[in-house]
């Protein structure tokens, strides 16, 4: 068997997670000599078509065209992985799916109707059958370097689905809730980024998306406790992880709050 | 040889997604269309009624490969919108930050996608198996700039250390000190890496009058502060930038063309532009090897900016060992500030040129309005100029070979397309 095929396909995104493989400096030309890395715009100008055995799709589907791209990259791939925030929950430009797309794309482009683009920003997953998701803004490049080598060697990737905060501990940082009083997202995010943010002083703010069985309620009922008011709470779910279904639904339910208070 | 078309359906090896559409009749150009077609992203939308402290984060996002330059532009605005005046000791912290951008962008652009078009490869991959030790060493530059970023940002991508006002918190002594070894190396390395890239076989031409635009300052080589310089001598205070630039929106494209309202025409951003500007005020090391190549004192070939970008990493490992050998940080993190209704403008060096940010804010810190001008987009325009007429000097039977030279051609401005597909105060159309 020849060495198995390597496409990296980009929606709407910032290229920060597929850049995550060229970032891979020490393993990248080691990772080059095991896999063939046939379609990869950002890198190489050899372009071949699929069929891939493997294909890591960076970004959010947000306009028509894209929408019938991944269906043609599905068809070719053998394992699709999606790579980041973007591509696994909508990114950053699904904070345009609660509000007027139109009137976004009006305050932006002087002549909207140039430009094609879908009502919501949409994560892979709704589209086509996704085989491996892995998380975060950016994305972890050990993660996606244990991730390809897993593949390579016939396991299941495994990535850890425990919350930012076991990171914490491990590391040595003390609380920056507890000790300071500062709100961190920590509890109810997935780790992966080895909980950086509170090393450096600041809440974490939840680039890798909800852990698994967050219990967000509980959360927002302490940050409230402690002053915040429902929209501050409802607002910080509201960034690079919007519509991941748990943050999205503990923010709607803040802002519906919010508006009874009002 | 009627009419016909070449199009490149993909630009490969930039960031984001564009193509590239050519029509000629007979040997006469009739169109150039750089078409970018990523989709928009609406960040300038996305970012109104936020926190202004969420800017940075955000912003970060519009690029991962330079959001130190976002992070950057827009925590000056902010503070110019607060009326707050941060510590020389956070300024230099900053500028080492951007040091570390510009080697990792320029690393990574030089080597892994500029360089293989000057020796025939399709990738920096492709030529590490003739080429392992240029490619080695190129991998490491671009490491040592990742880690700069990642000591001082907290991350390589999208670093989380930064914020208005300063830095949440300031490295230690010992973080600082563990780099220097190697960016000691990196300096030697870097100055071998430009030598290499000097001595490639430059394409014999120069674009016709173009006017370079850049930050200048009088006691530093431009990076986060300064007013504009032009290469027609004129000088223009980043508060007036709106004045004297314009953004039109075209059919083709989801990013903007900028043009001067002044001349009407299109203007250059990036390495060549503020080596043009500046060459006096390069680091040392930079200076003697410029002259040492013998690079033009004003270098018009567009093909040559991979020497600029070799030039501008020796320049940032020589400012950021400065840097990192210099006294014990002192002094507070960052400065704080109350909330006051105000407007705010800040131009930053981006490793692909000059980058501006304007806010609005209200009296609760709530972000108003934002406008955002990325160098790529302003050097759209200049781009399609300059390959109306590299096409005349390229033009053959062979239209895969014309593609592929127009494309190099592309390249070499190191078009981030991810970076330009939004703006704002779209005043002309133009079908």
């Amino acid at each position: 068997m020849g060495k198995p095929k390597l496409g990296v396909f980009k929606f709407a995104s910032c290229d920060g997670c597929q850049l995550s493989l060229l970032d891979a400096e020490d393993q990248l030309l080691a990772v080059a000599e095991v896999i063939d890395i046939v379609h990869f715009p950002e890198a190489s100008s050899r372009l071949e078509s699929g069929p891939y055995d493997i294909a890591l799709i960076e970004g959010s589907i947000t306009t028509p065209h894209d929408a019938e791209r991944i269906q043609q990259i599905r068809r070719d791939s053998k394992f699709l992985m999606t790579i980041g925030a973007c591509a696994t929950a909508g990114g950053i430009q699904a904070l345009r799916n609660g509000a007027d797309t139109t009137e976004f794309m009006q305050a932006v482009y002087a002549t909207p109707e140039y430009i094609q683009v879908l009502d919501q920003s949409t994560a892979i997953a709704e589209h086509v059958k996704v085989d491996f998701e892995l998380r975060g803004c950016p994305i972890n490049q050990y993660q996606l370097i244990e991730v390809i080598q897993s593949l390579l060697a016939g396991r299941t990737p495994r990535t850890p689905k425990h919350s930012v905060c076991l990171d914490c501990k491990r590391r040595g940082t003390v609380c920056v809730t507890v000790a300071q009083g500062i709100a961190c997202l920590g509890p109810v995010t997935q780790s992966g980024c080895d909980a950086i943010c509170p090393s450096y002083h600041r809440g974490c703010y939840g680039c890798y998306g909800p852990a698994a069985q967050p219990n967000l309620v509980s959360l927002s009922t302490q940050t409230l406790k402690a002053g915040d008011s429902p929209a501050e709470a409802a607002h910080r779910l509201q960034n690079f992880n919007v519509s991941a279904p748990a943050f999205h639904q503990e923010s709607q339910r803040l802002t519906d709050q919010a508006r009874e208070q009002n | 040889m009627g009419n016909r078309t070449i199009k490149v359906e993909t630009l490969t090896r930039v960031e984001g997604e564009g193509g590239l559409y050519i029509r000629l009749n007979g040997e006469a150009v009739d169109e150039v269309r750089l078409e970018i077609y990523e989709p928009p992203r609406l960040f300038e939308a996305l970012l109104r009624g936020r926190p202004l402290e969420d800017v940075p984060d955000i912003t970060a996002r519009i690029c991962g490969i330079c959001p130190v330059a976002y992070q950057m532009s827009s925590v000056h605005a902010l503070e110019a919108a607060l009326e707050v005046t941060v510590s020389p000791e956070i300024r230099r912290l900053r500028r080492l930050l951007y040091c570390g951008e510009w080697i990792e962008s320029h690393g990574l652009h030089m080597h892994l996608l500029h360089a293989p078009d000057f020796l025939g490869f399709d990738s920096g991959l492709e030529m590490a198996k003739q080429f392992p030790e240029e490619v080695n060493r190129g991998l490491r530059l671009k490491k040592h700039g990742n880690q700069l970023v990642d000591m001082l940002g907290g991350r390589a991508i999208h670093p989380i250390n930064v914020c208005v006002g300063g830095f949440y918190r300031l490295p230690t002594r010992k973080e600082v000190q563990k780099l220097i070894p190697d960016f000691e190396w990196g300096l030697n390395a870097a100055i071998e890496t430009t030598r290499w890239v000097a001595s490639f076989d430059f394409p014999d031409f120069e674009s016709p009058d173009c006017e370079y635009i850049s930050l200048s300052h009088p006691d530093e080589y431009p990076m986060n502060a300064g007013v504009m310089k032009t290469s027609s001598g004129d000088t223009i205070d980043v508060a007036n930038y709106e004045a004297e630039f314009e953004e039109l929106q075209v059919p083709h494209s989801t990013a903007l063309h900028a043009i001067r309202k002044s001349t009407g025409r299109p203007y250059l951003l990036g390495p060549l532009a503020r080596i043009n500007l500046n060459r006096d005020r390069l680091s040392p090391s930079a200076q003697k090897l410029a002259d040492e190549i013998k690079l033009e004192p004003v270098c018009c070939n567009p093909h040559k900016a991979i020497i600029a970008r070799g030039l501008e990493i020796i320049h940032a490992y020589e400012e950021a060992l400065m840097i990192l050998r210099d006294q014990p940080l002192k002094g507070k993190s960052r400065e704080s500030y109350e909330y006051q209704a105000g407007k705010g403008m800040s131009a930053t060096e981006a490793p692909r040129g000059t980058l501006f940010h304007r806010y609005i804010v209200d009296k609760d810190g709530k972000i108003v309005e934002a406008s955002i001008v990325p160098p790529t987009s302003q050097n759209q325009a200049q781009i399609e100029a300059d390959l109306k007429q590299w096409i005349s000097h390229v033009i053959s039977k062979d239209e895969r070979e014309t593609a592929r030279k127009c494309e190099n051609l592309v390249r070499a401005y190191d078009p981030c397309i991810s970076c330009s597909t939004h703006f704002l105060n779209v005043k002309i159309e133009r079908t």
